[in-house]
């Protein structure tokens, strides 16, 4: 080691999150615990999608695993195209979602980040995000032969009608009776209460940590919220993860009160549409941030709290049906539209970044649409940038390159 | 054959027979996308359900509105609609299937100009009672839609009784699979797919008439039987793809079953003729086999897939999708699988774009048919 590596920049030091290490054990804490075998820590294991209602599970003392975060995960590794060719060569289209491919291959081989998922005992599937999770969950219950437990959501193009309400709400119940008869124990209705709370408050403080990037110079850029996102995903309704984002909030805040960015010098704001480019963050980012250009908000991150105002504190397990079906990836493209022009008026954005997410269709279709709609209704600059979340063969950096530097010369 | 006839010439140009048909009777045209589409309602409301599967035109218009990761069907529809070509429709119903779908549900929507757009958000899985509930009210709120749309009444007797033409007009179309699989040389397949494309667009009165006039003049013909040839399931999805047919037939194959919903899945299932209509005709799709953007258990389709095998004495099966199709694509190494336990030799062919795909597919079904 050389000494100049040594010597860190006081510069750079500065700008860097303290919290960061804290979310990084917490997440290897969690995983160790996942990993654990079952004997010793008597939990069951669930696996579910990233949007599923998880707060039963927590009431239940079921540990929640997240294929989805372990894609990213994979994705994050630069391990997806290895994973996603050895579902290739099972017989699974390279067309496919990277996540599910990867996670599919993943759980018949010894190995993948962290050695692989814990096996689950249950399988909970809620569609609100995607047709490709209901397909994916059917290829696993096959696969590891347990239970599987679909939520279905109908998706909400123009509304959420009474018929809907109906059906989920019927659901819910059916999800509880679902876990009480695999456990073998009562479901404890006052610990809903409890666990709720933990959830509104942890997806609460996720969106005020979101809307800190409202000041200039913006305390952190959507590359960081990507990281951190994973504690209201995988621990969403703990009181881990609003104990953590209390403090990653007062860490931000004080970052707004010292004038700290993440950027040294903060030109341009963006906002970002759909799914990081796991294998690429840290290329993008500093590509982005060469140009002074700050990604300050995304619809991704805020997906996880973007279906909150139909939350009712008082009555928690009453409102997630509705709460669950109308998270904004289960709505129409106007919808999503609307979302994004909202996000750049809140955020004081010059330009939008779209990543056309070969993966993610129902997030993807539609995108060409939003982008006119913003260019109708505010006349700021979009990106379009063809891509893939894990799968690495589906990107071409030159090509990106020429197109984020011409970009750029449109917000000048 | 005469009797085909009439169906061939609809099937060259089914747009030109919706328009004329909308001259001739003053109705209304309703496009739709899927066999979830209750197309009864809209037999009842007097107006023409439509199946929209893209008439193979090059994609000029469309992608500017969808990328290019989206399958041909989908791209297909939106072109022609782009261009015009489907403006003798009155509206426009989405069943909620494939992700796809329900984007283009929505681009569709902010883009052409239709009078009457439906989603009709049906529940994904079939197996459970609330599911059955929950599309019983989307069917009942369908009628209603169509009612206020057009500001007309449908009573039950109009219900009824188109569900009575459905029924039917299902019968006939299974006969003509029995047919089929009993004597192949009295309707060819390429005949028989035909004969239901045209079933997916003709009026239905006329259509239920057709059939029958068909069927006992494919009875009473006397032709040769045929020399044995090689038996073949199809699965997967024919929403718009080349005359995969032809060239089974010329490569020495016979097709005896497919689970396509523009073949058996569009017959499959009766729908009581008595008490609740919409709770019947939510019946049937609960007891016909899913498509595979449904659920009904985790082995549903490809259990339904090898009784065919069995029931028809088949020989080998043929997979056969639209290239960017998630719900086949990912039902299909599993399926293949079960076929490979019980010793079923099958092959599978993607669909890219609809002209390119013929020679390829010649070659490769020659290939099979002689490994058989
Ligand atoms: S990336 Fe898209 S398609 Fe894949 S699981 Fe997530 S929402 Fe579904
Ligand atoms: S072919 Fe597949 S992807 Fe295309 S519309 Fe049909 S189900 Fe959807």
């Amino acid at each position: 080691m050389t000494l100049t590596e040594k010597i860190k920049d006081p510069e750079k030091e500065k700008r860097k999150i303290k919290s960061d290490k804290k979310m990084r054990d917490l997440m290897t804490a969690y995983y160790i615990e996942a990993k654990t075998p079952k004997e010793q820590t008597g939990k069951k294991i669930a696996w579910i999608t990233s949007g599923g209602p998880v707060e039963p599970l927590q009431v239940m003392d079921i540990i929640p695993v997240y294929p989805e975060n372990y894609g990213a995960m994979i994705g994050a590794s630069k391990m997806g195209v290895e994973l996603c060719e050895k579902a290739e060569q099972m017989g699974y289209s390279s067309d496919l979602c990277s996540y599910a491919r990867a996670d599919i291959a993943c759980a018949t081989v010894n190995g993948g980040p962290i050695g692989g998922l814990p096996e689950p005992d249950m399988l909970i599937c809620c569609n609100n995000i995607c047709g490709t999770v209901l397909k994916w969950y059917e290829v696993q219950a096959r696969y590891y032969k347990v239970p599987l437990f679909i939520l279905d959501t109908p998706i909400c193009h123009t509304e959420y009608n009474p018929d809907m309400k109906r059906y989920v709400t019927t659901q819910i119940q059916e999800y509880i009776d679902f876990l009480e008869k695999i456990c073998g124990k009562r479901f404890d209705y006052d610990r809903m209460t409890e666990v709720g709370k933990l959830s509104i408050q942890g997806q609460r403080l996720w969106q005020e940590i979101l809307d800190t990037t409202m000041n200039r110079p913006a305390p952190m850029t959507c590359f960081d919220a990507f990281f951190h996102l994973a504690m209201i995903v995988t621990l969403r309704g703990t009181k881990t993860a609003v104990d953590f984002y209390e403090s990653l909030l007062a860490e931000m805040k004080e970052r707004i009160a010292q004038g700290i960015g993440m950027l040294p010098q903060e030109k341009y704001r963006l906002v970002w549409d759909n799914l990081p480019v796991w294998y690429r963050l840290r290329w993008l980012s500093n590509k982005f941030a060469s140009h002074s250009a700050c990604l300050v908000a995304d619809t991704y991150t805020s997906g996880w709290c973007s279906s909150m105002q139909y939350l009712d504190e008082n009555d928690f397990l009453g409102s997630l049906a509705e709460m669950y079906t109308r998270i904004f990836l289960n709505t129409g493209t106007d919808i999503m539209a609307d979302n994004i022009v909202k996000m750049v008026e809140k955020y004081e954005a010059d330009g939008v970044v779209f990543h056309s997410n070969r993966s993610c269709k129902p997030y993807s279709l539609g995108q060409y649409d939003i982008q006119r709609i913003i260019q109708e209704k505010i006349g700021i600059p979009t990106l379009m940038i063809e891509a893939d979340m894990s799968d690495e063969r589906n990107f071409s950096e030159s090509q990106i390159e020429t197109r984020i530097d011409a970009f750029i010369e449109m917000l000048k | 054959m005469e009797r085909i006839g009439i169906f061939k010439q609809i099937v060259s140009n089914p747009y030109e027979y919706a328009r004329n048909w909308k001259e001739k009777t003053g109705g209304k045209v309703i496009g739709n996308f899927c066999s979830y589409t209750p197309e009864e309602v809209i037999t009842a409301a007097g107006a023409l359900p439509f199946r929209i599967l893209g008439s193979g035109a090059t994609i000029s218009k469309a992608n500017a509105f969808l990328q290019a990761y989206s399958c041909s069907l989908v791209r297909g529809a939106l072109e022609d609609s782009l261009e015009g070509r489907l403006n003798f429709l009155d509206g426009t119903v989405f069943p909620h299937t494939c992700d796809s779908i329900q984007r283009l549900s929505d681009i569709w929507r902010m883009n052409t100009n239709y009078a009457f757009h439906a989603d009709l958000i049906m529940p994904v899985k079939l197996d459970t009672e609330s599911a059955e509930q929950y599309m019983t009210s989307v069917i009942r709120k369908f009628r209603k839609d169509l009612e206020t749309g057009f500001g007309i009444r449908i009573n039950d007797e109009m219900l009824q009784k188109a569900i009575q033409t459905s029924n039917q007009v299902r019968a006939s179309l299974a006969k003509l699979y029995e047919i089929r699989k009993n004597s192949p040389e009295k309707i060819k397949s390429s005949e028989l797919h035909a004969v239901f494309k045209a079933s997916m667009v003709m009026d239905r009165n006329q259509l239920a008439d057709a059939l029958r006039e068909l069927i006992t003049f494919i009875e009473n013909q006397k032709v040769a039987k045929k020399p044995d040839s090689k038996r073949i399931v199809l699965t997967g999805g024919l929403c718009s793809m080349p005359d995969i047919y032809d060239v089974i037939e010329s490569s020495n194959g016979a097709v005896v079953w497919d689970d396509f919903c523009t073949g058996s899945r569009y017959f499959e299932g009766r729908i009581i003729e008595e008490g609740d209509l919409e709770k019947n005709i939510a019946q049937r799709y609960i007891n016909r086999i899913v498509c595979p953007a449904k659920h009904s258990g985790i082995y549903a389709r490809g259990n339904y897939l090898l009784e065919k095998i069995r029931e028809n004495h088949a020989d080998g099966v043929i997979f056969v999708f639209l290239k960017f199709c998630d719900p086949h694509s990912f039902d299909y190494p599993y399926m293949k699988e079960m076929l490979e336990k019980e010793g079923i030799p099958s092959m599978l062919f993607e669909i890219e774009e609809q002209a390119s795909s013929g020679g390829q597919l010649q070659t490769r079904c020659e290939a099979f048919m002689e490994m058989l």
